[in-house]
Protein backbone atom coordinates (compact mmCIF):
# COMPACT_ATOMS: atom_id res chain seq x y z
CA UNK A 1 0.00 0.00 0.00
CA UNK A 2 2.68 2.28 0.68
CA UNK A 3 3.73 4.79 -2.14
CA UNK A 4 7.08 3.72 -3.39
CA UNK A 5 9.10 6.77 -4.35
CA UNK A 6 12.72 6.73 -5.71
CA UNK A 7 14.63 7.99 -2.36
CA UNK A 8 12.92 4.67 -0.52
CA UNK A 9 14.46 2.24 -3.06
CA UNK A 10 17.92 4.09 -2.33
CA UNK A 11 19.74 1.48 -0.09
CA UNK A 12 20.58 3.89 2.85
CA UNK A 13 16.77 4.84 3.28
CA UNK A 14 15.91 0.65 2.92
CA UNK A 15 15.34 0.02 6.83
CA UNK A 16 16.27 -3.30 7.06
CA UNK A 17 20.06 -2.38 5.57
CA UNK A 18 20.51 0.23 7.22
CA UNK A 19 19.37 -1.60 10.81
CA UNK A 20 21.40 -4.23 9.68
CA UNK A 21 24.43 -1.66 8.97
CA UNK A 22 24.24 -0.53 12.58
CA UNK A 23 23.54 -3.47 14.26
CA UNK A 24 27.20 -4.98 12.81
CA UNK A 25 28.40 -1.08 13.56
CA UNK A 26 27.98 -2.03 17.19
CA UNK A 27 29.11 -5.49 17.37
CA UNK A 28 32.92 -4.34 15.94
CA UNK A 29 32.87 -1.31 17.38
CA UNK A 30 34.84 -1.53 21.16
CA UNK A 31 37.83 -3.13 18.82
CA UNK A 32 38.38 0.40 17.49
CA UNK A 33 37.19 2.64 19.96
CA UNK A 34 37.27 2.29 23.97
CA UNK A 35 34.31 0.61 25.04
CA UNK A 36 33.73 2.28 28.00
CA UNK A 37 32.86 5.35 26.45
CA UNK A 38 31.07 3.34 24.42
CA UNK A 39 28.74 2.13 27.17
CA UNK A 40 28.56 5.80 28.25
CA UNK A 41 26.82 6.40 24.11
CA UNK A 42 24.63 3.24 24.29
CA UNK A 43 23.27 4.39 27.44
CA UNK A 44 22.32 7.91 26.79
CA UNK A 45 20.98 6.89 23.27
CA UNK A 46 18.66 4.52 25.25
CA UNK A 47 17.71 7.24 27.58
CA UNK A 48 16.96 9.73 24.90
CA UNK A 49 14.97 7.47 22.95
CA UNK A 50 12.60 6.75 25.47
CA UNK A 51 12.41 10.67 26.11
CA UNK A 52 11.41 10.97 22.32
CA UNK A 53 8.71 8.45 22.81
CA UNK A 54 7.17 10.79 24.94
CA UNK A 55 8.12 14.16 23.41
CA UNK A 56 8.23 12.75 19.90
CA UNK A 57 5.29 10.78 19.22
CA UNK A 58 3.30 11.60 22.39
CA UNK A 59 3.64 15.20 22.12
CA UNK A 60 4.35 15.90 26.06
CA UNK A 61 7.55 17.39 26.65
CA UNK A 62 8.66 16.05 30.91
CA UNK A 63 11.04 18.45 32.18
CA UNK A 64 11.64 15.83 34.61
CA UNK A 65 13.32 12.46 33.23
CA UNK A 66 16.47 12.85 35.31
CA UNK A 67 14.26 11.66 38.00
CA UNK A 68 13.73 7.59 36.19
CA UNK A 69 17.07 7.51 34.90
CA UNK A 70 18.87 8.56 38.33
CA UNK A 71 16.38 6.73 40.71
CA UNK A 72 16.98 3.71 38.48
CA UNK A 73 20.17 3.82 39.15
CA UNK A 74 20.35 4.53 43.07
CA UNK A 75 17.99 1.18 42.91
CA UNK A 76 20.18 -0.79 40.83
CA UNK A 77 22.99 -0.08 42.51
CA UNK A 78 21.41 -0.61 45.98
CA UNK A 79 19.90 -4.38 44.97
CA UNK A 80 23.70 -5.23 43.50
CA UNK A 81 25.83 -4.11 46.23
CA UNK A 82 23.65 -4.35 49.56
CA UNK A 83 21.18 -7.05 48.50
CA UNK A 84 23.76 -9.16 46.62
CA UNK A 85 21.44 -9.98 43.25
CA UNK A 86 23.01 -10.65 39.87
CA UNK A 87 22.90 -7.60 37.25
CA UNK A 88 20.13 -8.79 35.06
CA UNK A 89 17.88 -8.64 38.15
CA UNK A 90 19.19 -5.33 39.02
CA UNK A 91 18.25 -3.28 35.87
CA UNK A 92 15.04 -5.07 35.88
CA UNK A 93 14.53 -3.80 39.48
CA UNK A 94 15.45 -0.18 38.23
CA UNK A 95 13.39 -0.75 35.07
CA UNK A 96 10.66 -1.46 37.13
CA UNK A 97 10.67 1.28 40.05
CA UNK A 98 11.43 3.87 37.00
CA UNK A 99 7.95 2.54 35.39
CA UNK A 100 6.19 2.96 38.51
CA UNK A 101 7.35 6.28 39.53
CA UNK A 102 6.63 7.18 35.54
CA UNK A 103 2.78 5.82 36.14
CA UNK A 104 2.85 8.27 39.63
CA UNK A 105 4.34 11.08 37.72
CA UNK A 106 2.36 10.73 34.91
CA UNK A 107 -1.09 10.50 36.72
CA UNK A 108 -0.51 13.45 38.39
CA UNK A 109 0.92 15.43 35.08
CA UNK A 110 -1.46 14.27 32.31
CA UNK A 111 -3.83 16.32 34.04
CA UNK A 112 -2.13 19.64 32.56
CA UNK A 113 -0.92 20.09 29.37
CA UNK A 114 2.08 22.35 27.89
CA UNK A 115 4.15 24.62 30.52
CA UNK A 116 2.15 23.14 32.98
CA UNK A 117 2.43 19.67 32.00
CA UNK A 118 6.62 20.24 32.12
CA UNK A 119 6.44 21.97 35.09
CA UNK A 120 4.60 19.43 37.28
CA UNK A 121 7.39 17.04 36.52
CA UNK A 122 9.92 19.50 36.85
CA UNK A 123 8.65 19.92 40.27
CA UNK A 124 8.14 15.94 41.18
CA UNK A 125 11.75 15.27 39.84
CA UNK A 126 13.19 17.85 42.26
CA UNK A 127 11.71 16.44 45.20
CA UNK A 128 13.12 12.99 44.38
CA UNK A 129 16.35 14.90 44.07
CA UNK A 130 16.06 16.54 47.57
CA UNK A 131 15.10 12.60 48.81
CA UNK A 132 18.19 11.18 47.22
CA UNK A 133 20.01 13.83 48.94
CA UNK A 134 19.14 13.81 52.28
CA UNK A 135 18.60 9.95 52.66
CA UNK A 136 21.44 7.93 53.99
CA UNK A 137 21.56 4.94 52.08
CA UNK A 138 21.97 6.38 49.01
CA UNK A 139 25.22 8.20 49.80
CA UNK A 140 24.20 12.45 49.12
CA UNK A 141 26.55 14.26 47.15
CA UNK A 142 28.78 11.48 46.95
CA UNK A 143 26.54 9.14 45.19
CA UNK A 144 26.47 5.54 45.93
CA UNK A 145 29.90 3.97 45.31
CA UNK A 146 31.08 0.82 45.29
CA UNK A 147 28.53 -1.52 43.28
CA UNK A 148 29.68 -4.66 41.85
CA UNK A 149 29.22 -5.26 38.21
CA UNK A 150 28.21 -8.85 38.94
CA UNK A 151 27.95 -12.06 37.39
CA UNK A 152 25.23 -11.88 34.46
CA UNK A 153 22.61 -14.72 35.07
CA UNK A 154 25.45 -15.69 37.55
CA UNK A 155 27.83 -16.68 34.98
CA UNK A 156 29.58 -14.51 32.99
CA UNK A 157 31.99 -12.29 35.06
CA UNK A 158 31.28 -8.17 33.87
CA UNK A 159 34.18 -6.99 35.51
CA UNK A 160 35.89 -7.99 32.16
CA UNK A 161 34.93 -4.90 30.05
CA UNK A 162 34.19 -6.35 26.52
CA UNK A 163 31.25 -8.82 28.50
CA UNK A 164 29.86 -5.79 30.05
CA UNK A 165 29.94 -3.86 26.34
CA UNK A 166 28.11 -6.46 24.71
CA UNK A 167 25.82 -6.96 27.35
CA UNK A 168 25.28 -3.07 27.48
CA UNK A 169 24.95 -3.34 23.85
CA UNK A 170 21.99 -5.99 24.60
CA UNK A 171 20.29 -4.40 26.67
CA UNK A 172 20.27 -1.12 24.46
CA UNK A 173 19.17 -3.29 21.46
CA UNK A 174 16.36 -4.52 23.17
CA UNK A 175 14.82 -1.27 24.84
CA UNK A 176 15.46 0.57 21.54
CA UNK A 177 13.71 -2.64 19.68
CA UNK A 178 10.68 -1.99 22.25
CA UNK A 179 10.26 1.70 21.70
CA UNK A 180 10.54 1.16 17.50
CA UNK A 181 7.76 -1.46 18.07
CA UNK A 182 5.56 0.57 20.48
CA UNK A 183 6.48 3.93 17.64
CA UNK A 184 5.11 0.77 15.03
CA UNK A 185 2.04 -0.22 16.67
CA UNK A 186 -1.40 0.05 16.87
CA UNK A 187 -1.10 1.43 20.40
CA UNK A 188 1.63 3.80 18.27
CA UNK A 189 -0.63 4.95 15.97
CA UNK A 190 -3.20 6.09 18.55
CA UNK A 191 -0.72 8.19 20.28
CA UNK A 192 0.22 10.10 17.09
CA UNK A 193 -3.24 10.65 16.09
CA UNK A 194 -3.48 12.30 19.48
CA UNK A 195 -0.28 14.25 18.87
CA UNK A 196 -1.76 15.68 15.79
CA UNK A 197 -5.16 16.40 17.16
CA UNK A 198 -6.50 15.50 20.65
CA UNK A 199 -9.94 17.25 20.67
CA UNK A 200 -10.59 14.88 17.29
CA UNK A 201 -9.27 11.57 19.24
CA UNK A 202 -11.38 12.27 21.74
CA UNK A 203 -13.80 12.69 19.83
CA UNK A 204 -13.44 9.43 18.02
CA UNK A 205 -14.04 7.85 21.16
CA UNK A 206 -10.13 7.18 22.47
CA UNK A 207 -9.55 8.15 26.63
CA UNK A 208 -6.92 9.65 25.75
CA UNK A 209 -5.58 10.08 29.37
CA UNK A 210 -5.23 6.72 29.57
CA UNK A 211 -2.68 6.43 26.39
CA UNK A 212 -0.97 9.43 27.60
CA UNK A 213 -0.43 7.92 30.76
CA UNK A 214 0.90 4.14 29.25
CA UNK A 215 3.04 6.27 27.17
CA UNK A 216 4.49 8.24 29.60
CA UNK A 217 5.07 4.93 32.04
CA UNK A 218 7.10 3.15 29.22
CA UNK A 219 9.32 6.10 28.38
CA UNK A 220 10.00 6.59 32.01
CA UNK A 221 10.65 2.57 32.51
CA UNK A 222 12.91 2.40 29.49
CA UNK A 223 14.74 5.63 30.98
CA UNK A 224 15.47 3.86 34.18
CA UNK A 225 17.03 1.06 31.86
CA UNK A 226 19.38 3.18 30.25
CA UNK A 227 20.15 4.75 34.43
CA UNK A 228 20.23 0.84 35.96
CA UNK A 229 22.82 0.01 33.00
CA UNK A 230 25.06 3.12 33.37
CA UNK A 231 25.30 2.56 37.00
CA UNK A 232 26.28 -1.52 36.31
CA UNK A 233 29.02 0.31 33.77
CA UNK A 234 30.23 2.98 36.10
CA UNK A 235 29.70 1.20 39.14
CA UNK A 236 28.76 4.59 41.01
CA UNK A 237 25.01 5.61 40.84
CA UNK A 238 25.55 9.32 41.01
CA UNK A 239 23.33 12.43 42.15
CA UNK A 240 24.13 14.33 39.36
CA UNK A 241 21.56 11.63 37.37
CA UNK A 242 18.54 12.97 39.31
CA UNK A 243 19.69 16.10 38.81
CA UNK A 244 17.73 18.93 36.83
CA UNK A 245 20.20 19.57 34.22
CA UNK A 246 19.94 16.19 33.05
CA UNK A 247 16.56 16.54 32.19
CA UNK A 248 17.44 19.26 30.19
CA UNK A 249 20.31 17.35 28.20
CA UNK A 250 18.15 14.89 27.40
CA UNK A 251 15.80 17.16 25.95
CA UNK A 252 19.01 19.01 24.09
CA UNK A 253 19.89 15.54 23.15
CA UNK A 254 16.73 14.63 21.62
CA UNK A 255 16.33 17.69 19.96
CA UNK A 256 19.98 17.88 17.94
CA UNK A 257 19.42 13.93 16.96
CA UNK A 258 15.85 14.76 15.67
CA UNK A 259 12.62 15.24 17.35
CA UNK A 260 10.04 12.15 16.30
CA UNK A 261 12.85 10.41 14.19
CA UNK A 262 13.23 7.07 15.55
CA UNK A 263 16.66 7.13 15.11
CA UNK A 264 17.46 10.72 16.33
CA UNK A 265 17.38 10.91 19.95
CA UNK A 266 20.43 8.39 19.41
CA UNK A 267 22.32 10.09 17.46
CA UNK A 268 22.11 13.24 19.24
CA UNK A 269 22.73 11.13 22.54
CA UNK A 270 26.00 10.37 20.65
CA UNK A 271 27.06 13.48 19.73
CA UNK A 272 26.45 14.91 23.01
CA UNK A 273 28.34 12.86 24.99
CA UNK A 274 31.09 12.73 22.13
CA UNK A 275 31.24 16.47 22.36
CA UNK A 276 31.44 16.41 26.29
CA UNK A 277 34.04 13.64 26.36
CA UNK A 278 36.31 15.25 23.94
CA UNK A 279 35.73 19.06 25.41
CA UNK A 280 35.81 18.32 28.92
CA UNK A 281 39.70 18.13 29.30
CA UNK A 282 40.43 21.24 26.80
CA UNK A 283 38.27 23.60 27.56
CA UNK A 284 37.04 22.68 31.30
CA UNK A 285 33.37 24.34 31.85
CA UNK A 286 33.23 26.32 28.75
CA UNK A 287 31.22 23.34 27.46
CA UNK A 288 28.27 24.51 29.04
CA UNK A 289 28.43 27.65 26.93
CA UNK A 290 29.70 25.42 24.37
CA UNK A 291 26.42 23.16 24.80
CA UNK A 292 24.22 26.23 24.90
CA UNK A 293 25.59 27.20 21.67
CA UNK A 294 24.85 24.37 19.81
CA UNK A 295 21.32 24.53 21.42
CA UNK A 296 20.75 27.70 20.19
CA UNK A 297 22.21 26.68 16.50
CA UNK A 298 20.10 23.33 16.59
CA UNK A 299 16.55 25.42 17.14
CA UNK A 300 17.44 28.19 15.27
CA UNK A 301 19.27 26.62 11.98
CA UNK A 302 18.20 23.03 11.76
CA UNK A 303 15.08 22.50 13.70
CA UNK A 304 14.73 18.89 12.12
CA UNK A 305 17.74 17.75 13.89
CA UNK A 306 20.76 16.14 11.82
CA UNK A 307 18.85 12.50 11.67
CA UNK A 308 15.73 14.59 10.72
CA UNK A 309 17.72 16.97 7.78
CA UNK A 310 18.96 14.15 6.53
CA UNK A 311 15.65 12.42 5.66
CA UNK A 312 14.73 15.54 4.45
CA UNK A 313 17.98 16.11 1.98
CA UNK A 314 17.66 12.18 1.10
CA UNK A 315 13.66 12.89 0.52
CA UNK A 316 14.45 15.58 -1.70
CA UNK A 317 17.48 14.12 -3.68
CA UNK A 318 15.16 11.31 -4.30
CA UNK A 319 12.55 13.67 -6.03
CA UNK A 320 14.33 14.83 -8.59
CA UNK B 1 -38.30 3.46 21.91
CA UNK B 2 -38.84 7.30 21.93
CA UNK B 3 -39.18 9.19 18.34
CA UNK B 4 -35.97 11.62 19.89
CA UNK B 5 -32.94 10.01 19.72
CA UNK B 6 -31.86 13.57 21.45
CA UNK B 7 -33.59 15.88 23.91
CA UNK B 8 -32.00 18.24 26.42
CA UNK B 9 -34.36 20.09 29.52
CA UNK B 10 -33.03 23.22 30.49
CA UNK B 11 -29.97 22.78 29.34
CA UNK B 12 -27.77 26.21 30.07
CA UNK B 13 -23.92 27.04 30.27
CA UNK B 14 -22.72 30.22 32.01
CA UNK B 15 -19.34 31.79 31.53
CA UNK B 16 -18.18 33.97 34.41
CA UNK B 17 -21.88 35.37 34.90
CA UNK B 18 -22.64 35.21 30.52
CA UNK B 19 -25.02 33.07 29.95
CA UNK B 20 -23.74 31.72 26.48
CA UNK B 21 -26.61 28.90 26.31
CA UNK B 22 -29.43 29.17 28.21
CA UNK B 23 -32.65 26.57 29.23
CA UNK B 24 -32.42 25.17 25.69
CA UNK B 25 -34.66 22.58 25.33
CA UNK B 26 -33.80 20.82 22.08
CA UNK B 27 -35.76 17.12 20.43
CA UNK B 28 -34.13 15.91 17.71
CA UNK B 29 -36.27 13.35 16.11
CA UNK B 30 -35.05 9.50 14.74
CA UNK B 31 -33.55 10.07 11.45
CA UNK B 32 -33.87 13.81 10.76
CA UNK B 33 -31.05 16.13 9.56
CA UNK B 34 -31.73 18.69 12.31
CA UNK B 35 -30.34 22.20 11.40
CA UNK B 36 -28.90 24.56 14.45
CA UNK B 37 -28.85 28.32 12.85
CA UNK B 38 -28.34 31.74 13.94
CA UNK B 39 -26.69 34.54 13.75
CA UNK B 40 -22.86 34.60 14.97
CA UNK B 41 -22.69 34.82 18.81
CA UNK B 42 -25.67 32.88 19.35
CA UNK B 43 -23.93 29.82 21.33
CA UNK B 44 -24.19 27.28 18.74
CA UNK B 45 -20.65 25.84 18.49
CA UNK B 46 -21.45 26.06 22.36
CA UNK B 47 -24.30 24.28 22.43
CA UNK B 48 -22.22 21.10 20.35
CA UNK B 49 -19.54 20.95 22.86
CA UNK B 50 -22.22 20.46 25.65
CA UNK B 51 -23.95 17.87 23.61
CA UNK B 52 -20.84 15.86 22.94
CA UNK B 53 -19.35 16.81 26.48
CA UNK B 54 -16.17 19.12 25.35
CA UNK B 55 -17.83 21.24 27.85
CA UNK B 56 -19.85 20.35 30.89
CA UNK B 57 -23.35 22.41 31.23
CA UNK B 58 -23.97 24.72 34.31
CA UNK B 59 -27.54 23.32 34.59
CA UNK B 60 -29.68 21.02 32.95
CA UNK B 61 -29.79 17.15 31.63
CA UNK B 62 -28.83 15.82 27.95
CA UNK B 63 -30.36 11.93 26.76
CA UNK B 64 -29.25 10.58 24.08
CA UNK B 65 -31.27 7.54 23.24
CA UNK B 66 -33.07 7.46 26.75
CA UNK B 67 -30.30 7.70 28.67
CA UNK B 68 -28.76 10.85 30.80
CA UNK B 69 -25.44 11.48 29.76
CA UNK B 70 -25.17 14.44 31.15
CA UNK B 71 -22.14 13.85 33.04
CA UNK B 72 -20.25 11.38 31.26
CA UNK B 73 -16.49 11.54 29.65
CA UNK B 74 -16.90 13.12 26.05
CA UNK B 75 -14.90 9.85 24.60
CA UNK B 76 -17.72 7.85 26.39
CA UNK B 77 -20.69 9.74 24.82
CA UNK B 78 -18.69 9.49 21.33
CA UNK B 79 -18.44 5.71 21.87
CA UNK B 80 -22.09 5.86 22.13
CA UNK B 81 -22.64 6.80 19.02
CA UNK B 82 -22.63 10.15 19.38
CA UNK B 83 -19.71 11.54 16.88
CA UNK B 84 -19.03 14.87 16.38
CA UNK B 85 -17.35 17.27 13.58
CA UNK B 86 -14.98 20.48 14.48
CA UNK B 87 -15.35 23.75 13.03
CA UNK B 88 -12.09 23.66 11.62
CA UNK B 89 -11.64 20.67 9.45
CA UNK B 90 -10.43 17.89 12.28
CA UNK B 91 -7.81 15.19 10.59
CA UNK B 92 -4.78 13.99 11.89
CA UNK B 93 -2.45 16.01 9.25
CA UNK B 94 1.07 13.40 9.08
CA UNK B 95 -0.73 10.52 8.98
CA UNK B 96 -1.87 9.31 4.98
CA UNK B 97 -5.37 9.45 4.48
CA UNK B 98 -5.83 5.63 4.90
CA UNK B 99 -4.16 6.14 8.15
CA UNK B 100 -6.97 8.70 9.49
CA UNK B 101 -9.73 6.38 8.49
CA UNK B 102 -8.10 3.42 10.16
CA UNK B 103 -8.05 5.49 13.69
CA UNK B 104 -11.59 5.49 13.15
CA UNK B 105 -12.11 2.22 12.96
CA UNK B 106 -9.45 0.56 15.22
CA UNK B 107 -11.08 0.79 18.27
CA UNK B 108 -13.42 -2.19 17.85
CA UNK B 109 -10.24 -4.07 16.92
CA UNK B 110 -9.85 -3.65 20.38
CA UNK B 111 -5.86 -3.50 20.41
CA UNK B 112 -5.86 0.07 20.75
CA UNK B 113 -3.37 -0.32 24.31
CA UNK B 114 -0.85 -3.39 22.56
CA UNK B 115 2.08 -1.20 22.05
CA UNK B 116 4.04 -4.95 21.55
CA UNK B 117 2.22 -5.64 18.10
CA UNK B 118 3.08 -4.80 15.13
CA UNK B 119 1.14 -1.87 13.25
CA UNK B 120 0.49 -4.54 10.39
CA UNK B 121 -1.80 -6.01 12.63
CA UNK B 122 -3.96 -3.20 11.31
CA UNK B 123 -3.75 -4.16 7.56
CA UNK B 124 -6.89 -6.10 8.55
CA UNK B 125 -8.74 -2.69 8.24
CA UNK B 126 -7.77 -1.94 4.93
CA UNK B 127 -11.21 -2.94 2.88
CA UNK B 128 -13.53 -1.45 5.01
CA UNK B 129 -11.18 2.00 5.28
CA UNK B 130 -11.08 1.77 1.62
CA UNK B 131 -14.34 0.82 1.12
CA UNK B 132 -14.78 4.15 2.90
CA UNK B 133 -12.96 6.24 1.21
CA UNK B 134 -14.94 5.63 -1.83
CA UNK B 135 -17.86 6.24 -0.55
CA UNK B 136 -16.59 10.01 0.15
CA UNK B 137 -14.96 10.07 -3.45
CA UNK B 138 -11.76 9.67 -2.11
CA UNK B 139 -10.06 6.46 -2.97
CA UNK B 140 -7.44 7.55 -4.67
CA UNK B 141 -5.86 9.68 -1.99
CA UNK B 142 -5.31 7.00 0.12
CA UNK B 143 -1.87 6.93 0.35
CA UNK B 144 -2.08 11.00 0.48
CA UNK B 145 -0.19 12.39 3.76
CA UNK B 146 -3.57 14.37 4.67
CA UNK B 147 -1.86 17.63 5.28
CA UNK B 148 -1.01 18.23 1.81
CA UNK B 149 -4.68 17.69 0.61
CA UNK B 150 -7.29 20.82 -0.73
CA UNK B 151 -9.71 21.48 2.08
CA UNK B 152 -13.07 20.24 0.79
CA UNK B 153 -11.52 16.91 0.54
CA UNK B 154 -10.64 17.11 4.05
CA UNK B 155 -13.82 17.77 5.06
CA UNK B 156 -15.18 14.79 2.79
CA UNK B 157 -12.38 12.41 5.33
CA UNK B 158 -13.01 13.71 8.08
CA UNK B 159 -16.83 12.46 7.41
CA UNK B 160 -15.45 9.28 5.81
CA UNK B 161 -13.01 8.75 9.65
CA UNK B 162 -16.54 10.06 11.42
CA UNK B 163 -18.42 6.88 9.66
CA UNK B 164 -16.05 4.27 10.61
CA UNK B 165 -17.38 4.84 13.83
CA UNK B 166 -20.93 4.14 12.58
CA UNK B 167 -22.42 6.42 14.76
CA UNK B 168 -26.10 6.52 15.31
CA UNK B 169 -25.89 9.82 15.64
CA UNK B 170 -23.60 12.96 13.60
CA UNK B 171 -22.99 16.15 14.67
CA UNK B 172 -21.42 18.05 11.79
CA UNK B 173 -20.24 21.67 13.06
CA UNK B 174 -20.29 23.79 9.76
CA UNK B 175 -19.41 21.25 7.42
CA UNK B 176 -19.50 23.77 4.34
CA UNK B 177 -17.70 26.83 5.82
CA UNK B 178 -15.42 28.15 3.70
CA UNK B 179 -15.91 25.92 0.64
CA UNK B 180 -16.39 26.92 -3.20
CA UNK B 181 -20.09 25.99 -4.55
CA UNK B 182 -18.09 22.72 -6.16
CA UNK B 183 -17.29 21.87 -3.17
CA UNK B 184 -20.29 22.64 -1.05
CA UNK B 185 -22.18 20.97 -3.69
CA UNK B 186 -20.45 17.98 -2.97
CA UNK B 187 -20.63 18.03 0.52
CA UNK B 188 -24.38 18.22 0.49
CA UNK B 189 -24.62 15.11 -1.32
CA UNK B 190 -22.41 13.18 1.01
CA UNK B 191 -24.02 14.60 3.86
CA UNK B 192 -27.38 13.16 2.44
CA UNK B 193 -25.75 9.88 1.48
CA UNK B 194 -24.66 9.50 4.55
CA UNK B 195 -28.31 10.27 6.71
CA UNK B 196 -30.03 7.31 5.62
CA UNK B 197 -30.62 5.43 8.88
CA UNK B 198 -28.86 7.89 11.05
CA UNK B 199 -29.65 11.29 12.87
CA UNK B 200 -27.68 14.61 11.83
CA UNK B 201 -27.38 17.87 13.94
CA UNK B 202 -26.07 20.16 12.02
CA UNK B 203 -24.95 23.89 12.85
CA UNK B 204 -24.99 25.47 9.47
CA UNK B 205 -24.42 29.52 8.27
CA UNK B 206 -25.24 28.39 4.33
CA UNK B 207 -28.75 29.45 4.73
CA UNK B 208 -29.61 27.45 1.27
CA UNK B 209 -27.80 24.27 2.30
CA UNK B 210 -29.96 24.17 4.94
CA UNK B 211 -33.11 25.21 2.84
CA UNK B 212 -32.93 22.12 0.55
CA UNK B 213 -30.94 19.57 3.06
CA UNK B 214 -33.04 20.13 6.66
CA UNK B 215 -35.75 18.23 8.14
CA UNK B 216 -36.39 20.66 11.02
CA UNK B 217 -34.36 23.87 11.97
CA UNK B 218 -33.84 25.51 15.32
CA UNK B 219 -33.26 28.73 15.75
CA UNK B 220 -30.83 30.19 18.45
CA UNK B 221 -30.08 33.57 19.36
CA UNK B 222 -28.47 35.24 22.44
CA UNK B 223 -27.95 31.35 23.74
CA UNK B 224 -31.97 30.86 23.86
CA UNK B 225 -34.14 29.66 21.16
CA UNK B 226 -35.74 31.89 19.17
CA UNK B 227 -37.63 29.09 16.82
CA UNK B 228 -37.84 25.74 15.90
CA UNK B 229 -39.76 24.36 12.74
CA UNK B 230 -39.31 23.99 9.35
CA UNK B 231 -37.58 25.91 7.16
CA UNK B 232 -40.96 27.36 5.51
CA UNK B 233 -41.79 28.27 9.04
CA UNK B 234 -39.42 29.17 10.63
CA UNK B 235 -38.26 31.22 7.37
CA UNK B 236 -41.30 33.13 7.60
CA UNK B 237 -41.51 33.46 11.15
CA UNK B 238 -41.54 37.92 12.49
CA UNK B 239 -38.81 36.99 15.09
CA UNK B 240 -36.27 35.33 13.16
CA UNK B 241 -36.60 37.38 10.00
CA UNK B 242 -35.67 40.69 12.89
CA UNK B 243 -33.10 38.49 14.04
CA UNK B 244 -31.07 37.88 10.73
CA UNK B 245 -31.90 41.62 9.86
CA UNK B 246 -29.09 43.26 8.14
CA UNK B 247 -27.69 40.24 7.13
CA UNK B 248 -29.99 39.42 4.20
CA UNK B 249 -29.17 35.66 4.57
CA UNK B 250 -32.86 34.79 4.58
CA UNK B 251 -33.58 36.35 1.98
CA UNK B 252 -30.64 35.24 -0.14
CA UNK B 253 -31.80 31.50 0.82
CA UNK B 254 -34.92 31.98 -1.46
CA UNK B 255 -33.01 32.65 -4.77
Amino acid sequence: MRPTTLASQSALLNPAVLYTTLLVLGLVAPFTLYPTFLMKVLCFALFASAFNLLLGFAGLLSFGHAAFLGSAGYVCGLMMRDVGVTPELGILAGTVVAGLMGWLFGTLAIRRTGIYFAMITLALAQMVYFLVLQIKATGGEDGLQGVPRGHLFGLIDLSNNMAMYYTVYAVFCLGFFIIYRTIHSPFGQILKAIRENEPRAISLGYDVDKFKLLAFAISAALSGTAGATKTLVFQLASLSDVHWHMSGEVVLMTLLGGLGTILGPAVGGATIVTIENQLAESVGSWVTVIMGAIFVACVLLFRRGIVGEIQALLKRAGMQ
Amino acid sequence: MSDFILETVDLTKEFKGFAAVSDVNLKIRRGHIHALIGPNGAGKTTVFNLLTKFLPPTRGTIRFEGKDITHEAPAATARRGLVRSFQISATFPHLTVMENVRIGLQRKLGTAFHFWRSDKSLDVLNDRAMALLEDVDLAGFADTVTGEMPYGRKRALEIATTLALEPTMMLLDEPTQGMGQEDIARVVDLIRKVSANRTILMVEHNLSVVANLCDRITVLQRGSMLAEGSYDEVSKNPQVLEAYVGSDDMADAHH
